[in-house]
């Protein structure tokens, strides 16, 4: 990295004008929450956070997305292969397809979801005569949740699977191997760092994920409220230092997913 | 292509090269189908459910059309914001070195590791007391999602480009401005522009960290996603389905056109 020469200032003050920008932004208001957390002390935090609403969306957010990211994880390696070894037609439409939960208002995705399994919607009466119950229930979070997930692994997998080639894959199968065999000895150990970083991804977006599943748990303490949904309430009802205990509970989780993304990244480039 | 694989004295392609075969195919799209277009179907049927003129009803009430102006105008302003300083913070993350850069660089995907619910407290907590509830907190809010999006492609194409034609520049006599206009800029108009695009799209469709910060006030800080919830709180189902295709169209059309941008820009490069 070649360093231009003079115009020092000129590079202090954009490291300046960056590092001030992260530091507003980032860097000081969440660590204002993290003071304002603990200022009322350590025990009332602890107790904040094991209230039994508090422990029951805790341990519903992590099911929801024990559900949801495997099941991501596994359609979005085949959905990978689909798009990047396949020869099928309208792979730019599926691509765009893949791209749509990205673009899309949390908002409009948890309303498209009650008009095809809600009451009035288009599965409504199927599902209420044979007595199942999709939305405001625990399926229709995992339901928003796979889909706001969803582009994750094939993003990141794809481009490995475009870069690696298909040459290995094809040896093996001259050799004998079934395609099976091919995917597991020769395909997944060459994606597996960009399975990895997606499934992190994934899992952040999963327990942060707020709108959509906002609109289709209907938010019943202790049944169907996520940790985020819990925050949401808290604040509502003017508990505050219950919001932030709960807020600084989710800031960690996402710290300990960015520690953990830095490392994949590391390794990945190592690979 | 498949005349020339077939001259060539190497193994013949299986049915779909490697493990893609009818199989797989058949199952991506079904999966793709019944999560995403099946629900998108459904929405795009309710909001025409009463016929075109009730979508237009709903979709150009006057306060539908004053969040989506606000939402585009704000969406507009924190891309640009983005777009400059995504671009300096990816260069001084490229090009300069400092203690403790590599934590720094750590921080930038933190907006999306964070649920949005909380950096909306967040802000909330610290600059509450001076914004909360203006559009200054929607803006703050929106530039703190966005943060990673312009970073995260401009830096991959600094670190990328060779420094010699900058060199060269310099020994030419060019100014440190002259030779970022003229050199650098060119070559990473393409990754700021996708950049910027996805933090648009992000921003229009935001909900979570603007819902608690805005205050919601109708013609002053009402987003069109929060909009579209409190149709849907007030049991407007019709409406808040009209105002979602019309951010779903949105959505669709920046997408299009970033995809549309960098055929264009790969096809030339």
């Amino acid at each position: 990295m070649a360093e231009a020469r003079g115009g020092g200032f000129g590079r202090i003050g954009l490291r300046v004008a960056a590092l001030a920008y992260l530091a507003a932004l980032l860097i000081v208001p969440v660590g204002v929450i993290a003071y304002k957390t603990f200022a009322p002390g350590l025990g009332h935090v602890i107790e904040s956070v094991t209230t039994p609403a508090a422990i029951h969306a805790f341990w519903l957010t992590i099911e929801v997305t024990a559900i949801a990211v495997p099941l991501n994880a596994a359609l979005g390696v085949l959905t990978a292969v689909a798009l990047v070894r396949g020869r099928l037609p309208g792979k730019r439409v599926i691509e765009a397809v893949i791209d749509l939960p990205f673009a899309i208002s949390p908002v409009v995705i948890g309303l498209a979801l009650l008009l095809v399994y809600g009451r009035e919607g288009w599965f409504g009466d199927t599902l209420a005569s044979a007595g199942v119950q999709i939305l405001f229930s625990f399926p229709g979070i995992v339901l928003a949740t796979v889909f706001v997930t969803l582009p994750f692994v094939v993003r990141e997998v794809a481009p490995v699977l475009r870069e690696v080639g298909d040459e290995q894959e094809q040896a093996a199968a001259t050799l004998g191997a079934s395609r099976l065999q091919a995917f597991r000895l020769i395909t997944l150990p060459s994606i597996r760092w960009g399975l990895v970083y997606g499934v992190v991804l994934s899992v952040a977006r999963a327990i942060g994920e707020f709108g959509a599943v906002s609109v289709v748990s209907g938010k019943v303490a202790g049944e169907t409220e996520t940790l985020t949904l819990l925050v949401e309430k808290r604040f509502n009802n003017f508990d505050l230092s219950g919001a932030y205990a709960a807020s600084t509970l989710l800031a960690l989780i996402a710290l300990l997913t960015l520690g953990f993304m830095v490392l994949v990244n590391r390794r990945r480039e190592l690979a | 292509m498949s005349a020339l694989g077939a001259s060539l004295p190497r193994p013949r392609r299986r049915s779909a090269t490697g493990g893609a075969g009818g199989l797989t195919i058949g199952v991506t799209t079904l999966w793709l189908s019944l999560i995403v277009l099946l629900p998108m179907a459904a929405l795009v049927d309710r909001s025409l459910q009463d016929g075109l003129g009730t979508f237009w009803h709903a979709a150009s009430s006057r306060q539908a059309v004053s969040a989506l102006r606000f939402t585009v105008l704000i969406s507009l302003a924190v891309t640009a914001v983005n777009a400059v300083m995504g671009t300096v913070i990816a260069w001084v993350l490229a090009r300069d070195s400092f203690r403790g850069k590599r934590l720094v660089n750590g921080l930038i995907d933190l907006p999306f590791a964070l649920p949005t619910i909380v950096a909306g407290l967040v802000l909330l907590a610290l600059y509450g007391n001076a914004i909360a509830y203006t559009k200054w907190a929607v803006l703050l809010a929106l530039l703190f999602v966005t943060l990673p999006f312009v970073v995260r492609a401009v830096q991959p194409v600094l670190i990328e480009l060779d420094t010699e034609m900058e060199q060269a520049a310099y020994s030419l006599g060019a100014s440190k401005a002259t030779t970022f206009r003229r050199i650098v800029l060119p070559n990473l108009v393409p990754a700021i522009v996708s950049g910027a695009a996805l933090a648009f799209a992000r921003a229009v469709g935001e909900f979570g960290s603007v819902t608690l910060i805005s205050g919601n006030k109708p013609f002053d800080t009402q987003v069109s996603s929060v909009y579209a919830y409190k149709q849907l709180e007030s049991d407007n189902v019709t409406g808040a389905a009209a105002v979602s295709v019309v951010l779903l169209v949105v959505s669709l059309l920046v997408l299009m056109g970033l995809r549309l941008f960098e055929s264009r820009v790969g096809r030339r490069g």
